[in-house]
């Protein structure tokens, strides 16, 4: 071992020496380097943070269904997607509640609400939230601070309570435990059941419909579905219809095949999927057999990774950037690539005197995969700082919700490191190897 | 001079000059693409709303303890609460116009539907967005209206959030009017919204307003909007609000203060994020275009790293080969060639070598372009864009050699008597 250690101190030396010999040259492959590791990194921590998994232990489990209650109407002349709309309707929604299915299920919807805080002289505020089933909470094992969701009878009795942030528990009741407080809500007096722990999922996956993905200010108060309805909540996200509802209000709503209503469902292994989807089909079959759809059975369940993908959760600006940043870190190693030759054609003679005295083919390979190294490793912590001062940079840059996702961690740190090493490396192996393939005794001669 | 002998010693160095003509194409590809990406943000950015957007603001608030209901008892409650607003910020000092509106251009919070030319039509002739709001609308925007007229406060029905029914009358975009109606005659025809068989009339024509959603979903209609004259009641509002000339600040301090004194009882603290609060009009552009700016932002950043690695590239590499064959052009300038003919030497060494990138680099343009309007549905690329990176990458290549050619054309005529 101890000859190792030696030899790589020597080859070490060796680079270090060679790479002093010609600073500019050395100076202009780190910078390079640097640069072209920080761009893909800054944009690559952009993208990590709006495509990653929202909820990593248990995505594979949730499941998104939808049922197409337009039929062709739904699509225009030139749509020829069979595509079921990407929300739900009332009927639908409740009668999918009705049936319980799923191990877990929530149907859900985006409110908007004015809360009046008790504490005097404040002004009141409004809450974005949700309006949900008590299944909810434990489908997507919500952490609560103080207290906890509701029952399935509260749901059913239509019980005034509610679950609220953190925040909103600052605000209103200037923090605290306020399980038991009451809240005022559009007039209406709630029971706080729970207040949630730090628990700010990006992207909003459980309502992507209404929130977009990624949004700030949401998911504040979280009311029973059933209740909302009976206090004629309006529903704050977004609504679409393929013909307008015949009655007015939100009763009118109700009652018509306009799309507002987000669904997910747990389901725990593959025979509960399979026989889901059956439910599903079976459901429409009888909606087809009562004359409300007039075509047969089209319904989706998706997986909740493969359900962000189809709803473009991740900004299509976030994968252009990236792409582009990449192709920034391939011309930059291209570069490396020709200057590394250049530097070590140059040392053709040196290579053919310490070949003819001995060194090996695997010796020179050696030598001069760590110079490149080197540079890489220099190259790396050029970048690393330049990340970093990209990563500040992107919050002017990029639009607010999703520049405050993207942030400097141990695993970034590595990768970027790791990414200049290795690439380095990987410019360096051509000129190496022709490095490698000089010969000593022609050296010699023309010498 | 002949091409012949760089040829020859271009071979020398297959894999140098391999290399450094896949780096001029990328660089060629890639940029090309990034500022056509810039351009179209930047055009994007450009667009003219068909509002005067100086000295114009917007209030959206909600309303605390108000019915939420939709009988008609509440809607007419709200409907006096929201009258009650609009005066008020009307009689304030530095007030010029106030319009209740459901909407404002590049707000992206929008309402559409579709337009079409006969009743019960399944499949509308056009999309368009609806802007829901009162006989103020006009002159509190700054809209231009080139046929046809105004609606007149009696013209302007209430309804709840949620109610149904088209109206009699509407004023439309000249966009949509010439799609709707190509010679020009739209006003005075009628027109069904939403599919239905209620029929409206065209009774003006306003020369240009957005719609409410700033890119995206929103490109293909624009510019198709649609006047309703109908004041919406739900308890949150919308009032767009015209100052006087360079009192913006003040009058919506102004505004502010008169809400509040006038009822308490609503939500108008600024949390842009959930439309809530009073913000200038140049602040909802800002926020709009935020994401575009930031992309062309971000691709000049690229551009701008990948042309000074590119040069500093050539200059580097180029560098090698003098200072490799500094004998030869001692040799040659022994025999005679000028320091002009050393720098042309180099010159057009690099004319071809960049020429050959240029060109390869030309078809992995258009091919990304090609790819990036597949995957991400972006437009086609003008081969202009194209052209000119052609041009700036052959000339920075120039001014990348000249340095280190200059160096060459000074090595002295001694140095072909020196042994390496």
């Amino acid at each position: 071992m101890k000859k190792v250690d030696e030899m790589f101190a020597y080859y070490l030396d060796l680079a270090l020496r060679s790479l002093k010999r010609n600073k500019a040259l050395t100076g202009l492959m780190i910078i390079t380097i640097g640069f072209g590791v920080a761009a893909s990194m800054t944009t690559w921590s952009v993208f990590r943070a709006v495509s990653g998994d929202p909820i990593p232990w248990k995505s594979s489990k949730l499941f998104v269904p939808q049922i197409d209650n337009w039929g062709p109407a739904g699509h225009g002349p030139k749509d020829t997607s069979k595509e079921p709309p990407d929300a739900m309707d009332y009927t639908d929604a409740i009668a999918l509640m009705r049936d319980h299915r799923a191990k877990y299920q929530s149907a859900m919807y985006q409110v908007g609400a004015a809360v009046t805080p008790q504490r005097v002289g404040q002004h009141p505020i409004t809450a974005i939230g949700e309006a949900v089933y008590s299944e909810f909470f434990p489908m997507l094992d919500v952490p609560f601070k103080y207290g906890s969701g509701w029952s399935a009878a509260d749901d059913d009795h239509r019980a005034q309570v509610a679950v609220i942030s953190s925040h909103l528990n600052d605000k209103a009741f200037g923090g605290g435990d306020s399980v038991g407080k009451t809240l005022n809500v559009d007039g209406h007096e709630y029971r706080v059941v729970g207040v949630l722990g730090d628990w700010h999922p990006q992207p909003q996956f459980y309502d992507v419909v209404n929130t977009g993905g990624f949004s700030e200010g949401g998911g504040n108060i979280f009311v029973p579905f059933t209740t909302a309805i009976a206090n004629s909540m309006n529903n704050n996200g977004n609504t679409n219809c393929v013909d307008a509802p015949k009655e007015p209000g939100f009763v009118g709503l109700q009652h018509s095949e306009c799309v507002w209503i987000a669904f997910m469902v747990q389901l725990d292994d593959a025979a509960a999927v399979q026989q889901y989807k059956q439910y599903l089909d079976n459901y429409a079959a009888v909606q087809q057999q009562a004359g409300r759809f007039t075509w047969s059975p089209n319904n989706r369940l998706r997986g909740l990774m493969d359900w962000l993908d189809h709803e473009h959760v991740v900004p299509s600006d976030t994968k252009i950037s990236l792409y582009v940043a990449l192709g920034l870190l391939l011309v930059c190693l291209v570069n490396t690539a020709g200057l590394l030759l250049a530097k070590f054609l140059r040392r053709a003679s040196e290579i053919g005197v310490r070949r003819a005295l001995g060194a090996s083919r695997r010796e020179i390979y050696t030598q001069f995969l760590i110079e490149s190294g080197m540079v890489g490793v220099a190259g790396g912590v050029l970048g690393l700082a330049l990340t970093g001062l990209g990563i500040s940079g992107v919050s002017w840059v990029l639009p607010r919700d999703i520049a405050a996702l993207a942030h400097l961690d141990v695993s970034l740190l590595i990768t970027t490191l790791a990414v200049a090493i290795v690439a380095t490396m990987l410019a360096g192996l051509y000129p190496t190897m022709r490095a490698a393939a000089v010969q000593p005794a022609w050296q010699l001669k023309s010498n | 001079m002949t091409l012949h002998p760089i040829l020859a010693a271009l071979k020398k160095h297959k894999a140098g000059v391999t290399l450094i003509t896949l780096q001029i194409a990328l660089t060629l590809a890639i940029v090309c693409n990034a500022v056509f990406i810039i351009g179209q943000r930047v055009e994007r950015v450009h667009r003219p709303t068909g509002i005067d957007e100086q000295n114009l603001f917007l209030i959206q608030q909600a309303y605390v303890g108000a019915p939420t209901g939709d009988d008609a008892a509440s809607i007419e409650k709200l409907d006096a609460m929201q009258r009650s607003d609009l005066a008020t910020l009307r009689g304030l000092p530095d007030v010029e116009a106030v319009a209740a509106i459901n909407s404002l251009p590049l707000l992206q919070s929008s309402w559409t539907g579709g337009v079409g030319l006969k009743p019960d039509q399944q499949h509308s002739t056009e999309h368009a967005a609806y802007y829901f709001g009162d006989d103020q609308m006009l002159n509190t925007l700054g809209l231009q209206l080139v046929a046809g007229r105004n609606f007149t406060s009696s013209e302007i029905s209430n309804r709840g959030f949620r109610g149904v029914g088209e109206p009699p009358m509407v004023i439309v975009t000249k966009a949509l009017a010439d799609k709707l109606f190509p010679k020009g005659d739209a006003l005075g025809k009628t027109v069904y919204l939403d599919g239905l068989a209620i029929p409206s009339t065209i009774i003006g024509v306003v020369e240009r307003m957005q719609i409410p959603a700033a890119g995206g979903w929103g490109d293909s209609f624009a510019w198709n909007s649609v006047l309703q004259p109908i004041r919406l009641d739900a308890n949150y509002t919308r009032t767009a609000v015209r100052a006087r000339p360079g009192r913006l600040d003040a009058a919506m301090r102004e505004a502010r203060e008169g809400l509040f004194n006038a009822n308490p009882m609503r939500v108008l603290e600024n949390q842009p994020d959930i439309g809530i609060g009073i913000m200038p009009f140049s602040e909802i552009r800002a926020r709009a275009y935020r994401a575009d700016i930031g992309m062309a932002v971000l691709m000049g950043v690229i551009c701008l790293i990948l042309l000074c690695v590119t040069a500093a590239g050539i200059v580097g590499l180029t560098s090698f080969w003098v200072g490799q064959r500094r004998k030869q052009i001692g040799i040659r300038r022994a025999l005679g060639a000028t320091r002009n003919d050393i720098l042309r030497y180099f010159q057009t060494e690099n004319l071809l070598i960049a020429g050959a990138g240029v060109v390869l680099g030309a078809i992995l343009a258009v091919g990304l372009n090609l790819w990036m309007m597949k995957q991400f549905a972006m437009d086609r690329m003008s081969l202009l864009y194209v052209l000119v990176g052609i041009v700036v990458l052959m000339l920075l290549g120039q001014g990348a050699v000249f340095a280190p050619a200059r160096r060459a054309s000074r090595v002295s005529p001694v140095e072909a008597t020196r042994s390496v």
